[in-house]
């Protein structure tokens, strides 16, 4: 594996039983390419905390992830509403999610704790009313 | 504990991976927030929740867990037996309350594992 590879995403807007579908692609690729189980859950669970984040807040996006032999980087671009207040949107159980969406598991204000958590480095871009963008990497 | 210990120990029913009858579980959690499940790496693990939408399912393929058990008698449609086809997740289906679901595996010896 010494070349980059990249990788293209279409998060589908509104489409919540599809959500999933990227991180569980890039889950069994990373898989085939012989990557730790661990570095591979890490992916997986980060990448699918922000899948759910642009279907619920952001009517989808993309994202794009880049494979070198030291780390992996996940791109995640919308075009949503933009986050007002990074440090508070951070908080773990702070959320602006509507009740519906309580109702399907998520909304419970963990999304960007938990992409944190399993991303060696998070970097968030956003601008209210022009959309967001999470830049987050994990070492191999 | 294995998945066949579980369908006895809660009185649940296969909604599907049956042939995974002797699969080994460690661990486990409940839960009807899938962000809380997704908070915590378990080893080998069964979620229990009340939730029944296809995202339960992508859940646990994300944190490798090996069967999802659905309390309170709930049964998940087509689409989700589907999913967890595809990604070889035991389903089963008890009509135990998630309390005492949790409380019974517990007092056989199943733990929630180390929190990291």
């Amino acid at each position: 594996m010494s070349d980059t590879i990249k990788l293209k995403y279409t998060v589908s807007p509104d489409d919540f039983t599809r959500a999933g579908e990227a991180s569980s692609d890039i889950k069994s690729k990373l898989k085939r390419m012989g990557v730790s189980p661990e570095v591979v859950r890490k992916v997986a669970i980060a990448m699918y905390e922000g899948e759910i984040n642009m279907v619920i807040h952001a009517n989808g996006g993309e994202i794009d992830v880049e494979i070198t032999p030291d780390e992996i980087t996940m791109t995640l671009k919308d075009k949503g509403p933009g986050i007002k207040d990074i440090e508070q949107a951070m908080q773990a159980g702070w959320s602006t999610a509507p009740d519906n969406v309580r109702n399907l598991g998520f909304g419970a204000g963990m999304g960007l704790p938990n992409m944190k958590k399993y991303s060696d480095e998070m970097e968030i871009q956003s601008v209210v009313g022009k959309g967001t963008t999470v830049t987050m990497k994990v070492k191999m | 504990m294995t998945v066949n210990d579980i369908k006895n120990h809660l009185k649940a029913s296969f909604l599907y991976g049956e042939e995974f009858i002797g699969r080994e579980v460690h661990t486990a959690c409940g839960s009807d927030m899938m962000s809380d499940v997704l908070a915590f790496v378990k080893d080998q693990s069964v979620l229990l929740t009340g939730l029944c939408n296809p995202q339960v399912v992508r859940t646990a393929e994300m944190m490798d867990i090996v069967c999802i058990v659905f309390v309170r008698g709930k049964l998940p449609d087509q689409t989700v037996i589907d999913l967890a086809k595809e990604r070889e997740i035991v389903l089963l289906s008890t009509s135990m309350r998630m309390f005492s679901a949790c409380g019974i595996l517990y007092e056989n010896g199943l733990r929630g594992g180390a929190e990291n």
